[in-house]
């Protein structure tokens, strides 16, 4: 093992963080896969695939990755939902992986919504 | 691939005797057998503080709070959390008035009200990986020590931030660090005090095994700025984990280069060694640690000199507490008027406290000075179970003393920092060094021990002289004489056969003891009688003069006898206390009434813990 300069430790730093950012709950982006019944025979589990692999290939350090069940909309599946902080959430529909990719570029990397796959804005009112 | 879920699995020392470590390896297997390997990451933390429900993990990035795992809990939640996204309910806390279960670990009353800067990185890295301490700042605050501060500015920065050795005696580290530094004298020491032997207190292992890149980077911060060349870590035999964790540590320092020689090219040479102790309690106490890492026998010597002048082989010595380096790393980070914002006038800065005894959520926390001991027991530790009373609360372990609940209603007088004098209930007395002395106590390490109304105040200090006693290490002879007299009559009282003037000599004792003794632990050994001679004479009146115990502890004094009237009409005479009583005192047949025959009965307490009908009363 190499003795460690200032920089090295800074280096070491910026690569570990990533991990640790996901254990503090805190990000820029949340993206949350519904994994239900439905969302998994639709084949989410491949769609929450294609969004650990976008992140991974783009270096985001911001994003958390969710998952969560079903949305009460099973024939709109697979679907996932977009909550930028301090943004209202987004439900997404219908998605491929390479949907996936467009609106990580569009929606997370470029900060607009991508609308023609989006459900709408927002979330039904709880209690 | 990122992993996209942490599970945070608590390996402190509680969880793992309550098998986290199997609970782990299920998790990690079931993971495999799902495929979910690439996604799920499990990392073995150190204490995660709520010791009481484990074996616990915390699941992020949602922060879903698991208790109570065992390894047939697994496949549901792997199923359900992993691959349905859906939390499981059933495995989530529920304190006991709540009406559904808290899932996440940020809206559990036990943790909301705690502020963490010692324990800042507890269940959030691997304890064992230098990088995940890195990642979250790690040795960030080292090289701003080396690179933008000179020896002079870190010392006021730890002066003014305020800091206090949490050992227990308070005393001023900037201090303590300037004295050192002007000590003439080379090389300088720096000694790290985790000889925690407080019965009852885990705060320093805890820090070791969760966190022991934190201690390390404290010292390093301190040898710059006292311009020490060696530390050493003294750490009690007892702790095998800790001593693993911090020796894992120190060697990654070491491969790193952030131990040995020209430390990150800033010129700084330091390098960290470990002394076990052997476990004698007197060791916590400085030149007697020191005694024991030269080699010699633990004992204690006068002061001065003082080990700032004369310490380690005779050298200019720095020691302080586990906690208390743990605090030196975040000061120099954010600065002294960060961290001097937090806590009471003279008090700056959190305290860990191990919470245990008669007290719901049993645990390690970390709260701001200041913070009052209601809040501390009622809203973290969640009061006490059962329909039990709070009788008193002992702080500072052997050295300290007990408060009592039985003055809640009676307000004494607090002195606000602005000079202020206002009557406030001892509950709502905000905790801080000062403040546990006026009543009598001390802050101590840290060990906090509640009791309830089945607690018996002469037990519990006959409990403590009957350690220190034991602990004393007999070099000057008020400690060594006195405590064993103290004990005597401690326990003929407790037998039943104490006098007036057992009582009378038992407090002119403890007044010689603890003015004449050579060192802290003689001084402070006669601390639980007095504060309970002060707050609960009625108990030892009760003992010596009607011969009983109020709180049903002392089996010498109790009596026992069955309810003839429960025992037939609710155990039908069942009998477990006839065939269970060792000395065959109880006599009676079956459906019909049970009796003791006191002439035969050893007064031993087995009938009252076998019989299921509460038939048995002790009087």
């Amino acid at each position: 093992m190499p003795k460690l300069k200032i920089e090295d430790l800074a280096r070491m730093r910026e690569e570990a963080r990533r991990a640790t950012l996901l254990r503090e709950g805190a990000g820029r982006v949340k993206i949350i896969v519904h994994l239900g019944t439905c969302g998994i025979a639709a084949g989410g589990r491949n769609i929450m695939a294609a969004v650990l692999r976008e992140i991974e290939q783009r270096n985001l350090h911001d994003v958390l990755v969710s998952t969560t069940g079903c949305a009460g909309l099973c024939s709109r599946e697979p679907m996932m939902t977009v909550e930028v902080l301090g943004e209202a959430p987004v439900k997404y529909v219908d998605l491929t992986e390479g949907k996936v990719r467009e609106i990580i570029a569009e929606h997370i990397v470029g900060g607009k919504i991508a609308d023609r796959y989006a459900l709408a804005v927002g979330s039904e009112r709880a209690l | 691939m990122p992993y996209r879920v942490h599970c945070m699995v608590c390996a402190g020392t509680g969880c793992v005797s309550n098998r986290s470590l199997e609970v782990r390896d299920a998790l990690e297997k079931e993971i495999r057998k799902r495929g979910l390997q690439d996604e799920v990451q499990v990392v073995t933390t150190g204490c995660n503080g709520f010791c009481a429900v484990g074996p616990l993990m915390v699941v992020q990035p949602d922060g879903i709070f698991y208790q109570q795992l065992s390894t047939k809990d697994i496949p549901l939640l792997v199923e359900e959390h992993f691959i349905k996204g859906r939390a499981v309910k059933k495995l989530m806390y529920t304190p006991p008035e709540a009406p559904a279960p808290i899932p996440k670990m940020s809206d559990i009353p036990f943790f909301m009200h705690q502020r963490l800067i010692a324990l800042r990185n507890r269940g959030l890295i691997d304890p064992e990986k230098i990088e995940d301490y890195i990642a979250r700042d790690g040795y960030q605050a080292l090289v701003k020590a080396l690179s933008q501060m000179t020896p002079e500015q870190i010392i006021e920065e730890i002066t003014r931030a305020g800091l206090r050795g949490r050992g227990g005696a308070g005393f001023p580290t900037g201090v303590k660090w300037r004295k050192v530094r002007q000590a003439p004298g080379e090389p300088k020491y720096i000694i790290c005090n985790g000889d925690e032997g407080d019965p009852g207190a885990f705060m320093d292992r805890s820090i070791f095994e969760s966190d022991p890149h934190s201690v390390i980077e404290g010292m390093l911060i301190g040898a710059r700025a006292i311009g020490a060349r060696y530390g050493v870590v003294y750490i009690r035999n007892e702790y095998p984990l800790a001593l693993e964790r911090i020796q894992i540590a120190i060697q990654q320092a070491r491969e790193y280069g952030l131990l040995g020689e020209n430390i990150l090219d800033s010129g700084l040479d330091f390098d960290i060694s470990v002394t076990r102790g052997a476990g004698a309690f007197v060791c916590g106490e400085e030149t007697a640690l020191i005694a024991s890492v030269e080699g010699r026998l633990g004992d204690p010597r006068a002061r001065p000199p003082y080990p700032a002048e004369y310490g380690l082989w005779g050298k200019p010595t720095c020691i302080n507490n586990v906690e208390t380096w743990a605090n030196v790393a975040p000061i120099i980070m954010h600065g002294w008027q960060w961290y001097s914002e937090i806590g009471t006038e003279r008090s700056k800065g959190t305290k860990v406290f191990s919470l245990v005894g008669k007290v719901r959520n049993t645990g390690l926390v970390e709260v701001p000075m200041g913070i009052t001991l209601r809040q501390l027991i009622y809203d973290i530790g969640g009061g006490i179970p059962g329909d039990k009373k709070f009788k008193a609360v002992q702080t500072g372990g052997p050295s300290g003393g007990c408060i009592p609940a039985g003055m809640m209603d009676q307000p004494i007088e607090y002195v606000a920092p602005d000079g202020k004098r206002e009557a406030r209930d001892y509950l709502d007395l905000p905790i801080d060094y000062e403040s546990l002395t006026d009543v009598g106590s001390m802050m101590g390490s840290g060990g906090l021990v509640v009791m309830d109304e089945d607690t018996c105040m002469v037990d519990v200090s006959r409990y403590f002289l009957a350690f220190t006693q034991d602990e004393s290490c007999g070099a000057c002879t008020p400690c060594r004489e006195g405590t064993k007299l103290m004990l005597d009559i401690l326990n003929r009282i407790v037998d039943g056969h104490g006098t007036m003037d057992d009582l009378r000599a038992l407090e002119e004792i403890a007044w010689v003891v603890k003015q004449t003794s050579l060192c802290g632990l003689g001084k402070t050994a006669p601390n639980p009688v007095l504060t309970t001679l002060k707050y609960f004479r009625d108990e030892y009146l009760a003992h010596i003069e009607a011969h009983k115990c109020p709180a049903h502890v002392c089996r010498e004094l109790n009596t026992y006898r069955i309810d003839p009237v429960i025992c037939v009409e609710r155990g039908h005479g069942c009998g477990v206390c006839r065939r269970e009583c060792p000395e065959k005192a109880i006599l009676g047949e079956k459906n019909q009434p049970h009796r003791i025959d006191p002439t035969l009965c050893k007064k031993c307490g087995v009938c009252v813990d076998v019989c299921h009908f509460n038939a048995v009363i002790v009087e």
